[in-house]
């Protein structure tokens, strides 16, 4: 076989559980050393698609490779090329650090030289080197995370596979787990990354957006933007976020909430901008601020999953 | 198979087990506590029964045998009669067990040399206790016959009984053996019961499944430390058999001790095999329990004797691995048997471990569903 550029490469990949399509139809393309994010909320389909990248679920249909194994027939081999880090921690918490990284060496066939180097490696990279012998529950979430990554790379597969690493964890360790991820991809290894924070899209190579079972979008974070917004976001600050959605939204204008602030997505924004004022000054809710900003990849989501 | 594999798991498990106080207990306590009580709550022998007596005879000769039978410390004298019609309200309001009646020439026939008979009536309903019964009054109506000038005194009934391997009928020598094959069946089972099944639960099956590891290195690797933890519980026990409870140990040890390890093996795979089906602690423990303590219980041979049972349940107790234990402890502790003359339950039991060892590898899939 020719050594191909593909990593993982899947066409009408479906699961279905009973009458449900957590999984509907979908293909996928990632290439060696990419940081390949798959996006989306809660219940989408991103960990059962994971689950059958990694030979953990068997597809109810499609075909497709990763790491040139067949995703039907052949998920023992690919077992044997892949990491894989699951959604909930999954390393044993009555174990030490030490401990755990022995256990995933033995079981990954880490022998023993090599097995020294990627012990001290991972405890470095985790920052656990002073806690070598600390029992894995006692330890904060950013260094299990960590833990955890360090424990499904100790054979150093090709593929890395990550099901929603950063969920639960501090905002600082979040961007050390990001810089990690860089690192790996800059040693050409191939992460299939999932997440429903859009804010660590930007951190991937190609994204793939899933909703419902479906890819609704696919490209580089910049190409979605462009692609996906022709239509301009318009920040609106009130002090009434609630009302003024209802109203805004009830006259037809796409609105969702950001936290403080509402964001309206509009086809015109001269026309617009007049209109959402008139519409507020009627219900007598006081308008602090309006103004075009450039779209992130949660407007382009939300207007994304407005469509679908 | 890789062997670097099966001792990472092996030494896992053991870590795991070694933190977890009540994996602990479960491990060396358990067995222990279980052949304590059951050991000295379990017992045939039968004590102090409520015995009358009717003496018509009333002379020295009658007084004595009366004595030999309060001396034995199985019969309590409540009471004497002296009406026939008594009889029937002592043993219908349950005030007496035994009516020992003793006829109005009893003396006179021994003086002069003749043979003469006893009446014993005992209470049928509990048949056990009865059976046990007879066996005492025929063995303290020779006595005192023997002792009597040679003269024979023949009970009504005279069950010529000879008994072997257990001759002083201590019933604590055929419970024990029997009893640690039960309890050893429970232990195995509901050791490994949980080590799936807790691994599922907990998510870090998920984990573990996403690696190259075999199933036959998962299911060994957490089989092995078992099999020591369930080797070292038979010797406790053997142990406690020999030296608290006081049963001749007639066979060789190293030969129980092979067949033991055959039994844990069988046993160890059965609760391996019910955790990966169960994929939860509490429905594996569950099953366990009611899969090995029932049949070992009642069907292994260990209370009730299986040529006993129907033929169809005699055909079902074939398929329980502790009836094959039971007999070998039996066996090996009472009559000292050999491997020769346990060849049969040798074979048995081996294809059992191997059978439930294959199935649960077959039935553990790589897969979260």
């Amino acid at each position: 076989m020719m050594r191909s550029s593909i990593a993982v490469k899947v066409r009408g990949l479906t699961k279905r559980f009973g009458d449900f399509v957590a999984v509907d139809n979908i293909d996928l393309s990632i290439k060696k050393g990419e940081i390949f994010g798959f996006l989306g909320p809660n219940g989408a389909g991103k960990s059962t698609t994971i689950k059958m990248l990694c030979g953990l679920l068997l597809p109810t249909g499609g075909t497709g490779t990763v790491g040139g194994f067949d995703i039907m027939k052949q998920s023992e081999e690919i077992k044997k090329n892949i990491g894989y880090m699951s959604q909930k921690f999954s390393l044993y918490d009555d174990l030490t650090v030490e401990e755990n990284i022995h256990f995933f060496s033995g079981i990954y066939g880490v022998t023993n030289s090599r097995k020294k180097e990627r012990l001290g490696w991972v405890l470095e990279m985790a920052g656990l080197q002073d806690k070598r012998k600390a029992v894995t529950k006692t330890l904060p979430g950013g260094f299990k995370q960590r833990l955890a990554l360090g424990c499904a790379i100790l054979h150093e597969p090709p593929i890395v596979f990550l099901d929603e690493p950063t969920s639960g964890v501090d905002p600082i360790s979040r961007r050390n787990f990001w810089n990690l991820i860089n690192e790996m991809s800059k040693a050409e290894i191939t992460i299939f990354v999932t997440t429903h924070y859009m804010d660590e899209a930007d951190y991937c190579n190609r994204l793939a957006l899933i909703y419902r079972g479906k890819v609704i979008a696919e490209g580089t974070p910049n190409e979605l933007k462009q692609k996906y917004m022709t239509r301009y976001v318009l920040e609106v600050e009130v002090d009434k976020v609630v009302e003024a959605m209802e109203v805004m939204y009830k006259n037809g204008i796409e609105t969702a909430i950001f936290g403080s602030l509402l964001h309206a997505t509009v086809d015109n924004m001269e026309k617009a901008i007049p209109r959402i004022k008139n519409l507020l000054e009627e219900s007598n809710i006081p308008l602090n601020r309006i103004e075009r900003i450039v779209p992130s990849l949660e407007d382009v989501f939300v207007a994304l999953i407005e469509v679908s | 198979m890789k062997f670097i594999r099966v001792k990472a798991i092996a030494k896992k498990e053991l870590i795991q087990i070694w933190r977890d106080p009540l994996s602990l207990a479960m491990a060396f306590l358990m067995p222990v506590m279980l052949l304590f009580i059951f050991g000295y709550a379990i017992t045939l022998d039968v004590n102090n029964l409520k015995t009358v007596v009717y003496d018509l005879d009333k002379s020295s000769l009658s007084r004595e045998l009366v004595d030999s039978f309060r001396a034995s410390g199985n019969f309590e004298v409540v009471g004497n009669i002296h009406e026939q019609k008594e009889i029937d309200s002592y043993l219908d309001s349950g005030k007496a067990f035994v009516v020992i009646s003793i006829p109005k020439d009893f003396s006179e026939k021994l003086k002069t040399g003749r043979d003469t008979s006893l009446q014993v009536i005992v209470d049928g309903s509990d048949s056990n206790t009865a059976t046990i019964a007879l066996g005492y009054i025929s063995a303290i109506t020779d006595m005192y016959s023997q002792r009597i000038k040679g003269v024979r005194i023949t009970p009504l009934i005279d069950p010529r009984v000879r008994v072997w391997y257990n001759p002083e009928l201590k019933s604590r020598n055929f419970i024990i053996p029997g009893l640690i094959a039960v309890i050893m069946a429970v232990i195995t089972a509901l050791l490994t019961s949980l080590t799936i099944a807790r691994e599922w639960e907990r998510g870090t099956m998920e984990q573990l499944i996403s690696t190259p590891v075999k199933v036959p290195e998962l299911i060994l690797g957490k089989l092995i430390p078992y099999f020591f933890i369930g080797f070292i519980d038979v010797i406790f026990s053997v142990l406690l058999a020999v030296f608290l409870f006081e049963v001749p140990l007639r066979g060789s040890p190293l030969l129980l001790m092979l067949l033991s390890s055959i039994f844990l093996f069988g046993g160890l795979s059965l609760g391996i095999l019910i955790s990966i089906v169960a994929k939860s602690q509490l429905v594996a423990s569950q099953i366990s329990m009611i899969a090995t303590f029932l049949p070992a219980f009642l069907l292994s041979g260990f209370m009730y004797s299986i040529s006993n049972m129907p033929k169809a349940l005699q055909i079902f107790t074939l398929a329980i691995p502790s009836r094959y234990f039971v007999t070998m402890l039996k066996g090996i502790f009472l009559k000292g048997s050999t491997l020769k003359l346990l060849l049969f339950e040798t074979m048995l039991l081996s294809a059992f471990g191997l059978f439930v060892f294959a199935v649960a590898n077959k039935k553990f899939r790589k897969k979260v569903i």
